[in-house]
């Protein structure tokens, strides 16, 4: 799962304290494993020193959460950068195919037309695999045909995700 | 073929078999609405999409199977969907290949019988046309089973006999539809396979279409049919 990009994809939607973040972040992504709150920090910390997000200026109140994060031009490009690019067609690729996916119809991008990006570039290393199985080793044809099954299983599950993108759309809406 | 086309109806010849905004329903029910397809001549093309998206009509249609509502289709740049039925039926026999799910061999004819339908049915002698079939036995690795008849045939067996009747008579363009569908994984790859191979040799275009990733990652390039509608996947705003 790429953190910083949730959190910047996150921030685009509308800047955030460091508690939202991880309460969204938690809720959307990380269901099985929660972003400790040290690592929230450390990455928009990362994300401020490197031009991405802005902090706020500090809140009055008590606690240590009184930043509210923005996301900076700069941050905005190089999301928008990352989303767009179909992510290397290697096997169990679907938390960050679904971090994608919900974080374009979250910000109002066509995930139907990301989707359509993903399975051009799987199908492309499928057609590598498939001419390399070809070439008449056995050994080849093995091992080309655990990345053509897996390859398939991701292409699967964005059939289904397709499918489902209406449903998935007003969920994130809401 | 008799030249139908009306000027200013020709289309590029640059592709050898063209859909141009074709438009067919069933009654009530949308299954092409404008779909467009361009296909080069020896090119193997995979038409994916899901189940009801209009995949297997597309292919009708390009075949000359189905006449679409609206739209054209061109075959080296001249419009074939206006030519009657007799000259479309002509058209499917001389210059087409098919290849469907379950085979749909003549049970009452052997397999070798089978294979040599198009040849027959094209006027060849049927001598002629049994030693041209044989030819293929071999080459698709059936050979020993001429004899046989489809009842003593097992699946990939019935799906060879049928893919070398498709390309039997050498022709232009195989429309093959779910070719491996009634096939196991290992069988189905055989038969993917023979089309690529014997494509690749005798330069025979093929439009395949298929629900499976592994069938159509056989192809050169494949594109998405969707709410009758073609994708090509690769968006031009997103293309690397």
């Amino acid at each position: 799962m790429s953190v910083p990009f949730a959190l910047l994809g996150l921030l685009e939607r509308e800047p955030s304290h460091g508690y939202d973040l991880k309460r969204d972040y938690d809720s959307y992504f990380g269901r099985s494993k929660p972003l400790p709150f040290g690592q929230v920090y450390a990455t928009l910390g990362r994300l401020s020193r490197d031009g991405k997000v802005s902090p706020g200026e500090i809140e009055p109140g008590d606690g240590p959460d009184r930043k509210r994060f923005a996301i900076t031009e700069a941050g905005k490009q190089e999301f928008e950068t990352w989303l767009r690019e179909p992510v290397e067609p290697e096997p169990h690729l679907q938390t960050v195919l679904f971090e994608k996916v919900l974080l374009a119809l979250m910000l109002g991008r066509s995930a139907e037309q990301y989707l359509d990006t993903q399975r051009a570039a799987h199908l492309r290393r499928m057609r590598e695999l498939t001419e390399l199985k070809r070439q008449d080793s056995l050994i080849d044809a093995l091992l080309a045909d655990h990345g053509l099954f897996h390859l398939e299983a991701d292409l699967r599950w964005m059939d289904m995700t397709a499918a489902r993108l209406p449903s998935l759309a007003s969920m994130v809406a809401t | 073929m008799r030249d139908m086309a009306a000027p200013g109806d020709v289309h590029s010849a640059d592709y050898l078999i063209e859909a141009r905004d074709v438009v067919y329903d069933f009654g009530e029910t949308p299954a092409l609405r404008g779909a467009n397809l361009s296909i080069r001549e020896g090119e193997i093309l995979a038409v994916m999409g899901p189940s009801g998206s209009g995949k297997s009509t597309l292919l009708h249609c390009l075949a000359a199977i189905l006449v679409p509502k609206h739209g054209g289709i061109y075959l080296s740049g001249q419009r074939v969907d206006t030519l009657d039925e007799n000259e479309r039926s002509a058209l499917r026999r001389d210059t087409f290949g098919f290849v469907f799910q379950f085979g749909q061999l003549v049970p009452e004819l052997t397999a070798e019988e089978n294979v040599a339908l198009p040849l027959l049915l094209a006027g060849l002698r049927r001598d002629d046309a049994l030693r041209r079939a044989r030819e293929w036995f071999e080459r698709l690795g059936i050979d020993g089973l001429e004899r046989r008849r489809s009842g003593e045939l097992s699946g990939g067996q019935a799906q060879r006999v049928a893919l070398a009747r498709g390309l039997v008579a050498h022709p232009k363009v195989l429309f093959a539809d779910e070719p491996t569908g009634s096939l196991d994984s290992l069988t189905g790859e055989l038969v993917m396979e023979l089309v690529v191979t014997a494509a690749r040799q005798d330069g025979t275009t093929v439009v395949l279409v298929t629900h499976e990733p592994r069938v159509a990652a056989y192809a050169g390039r494949e594109v998405i049919v969707r709410d009758g509608l073609v994708n090509s996947l690769v968006h031009d705003a997103l293309a690397p």
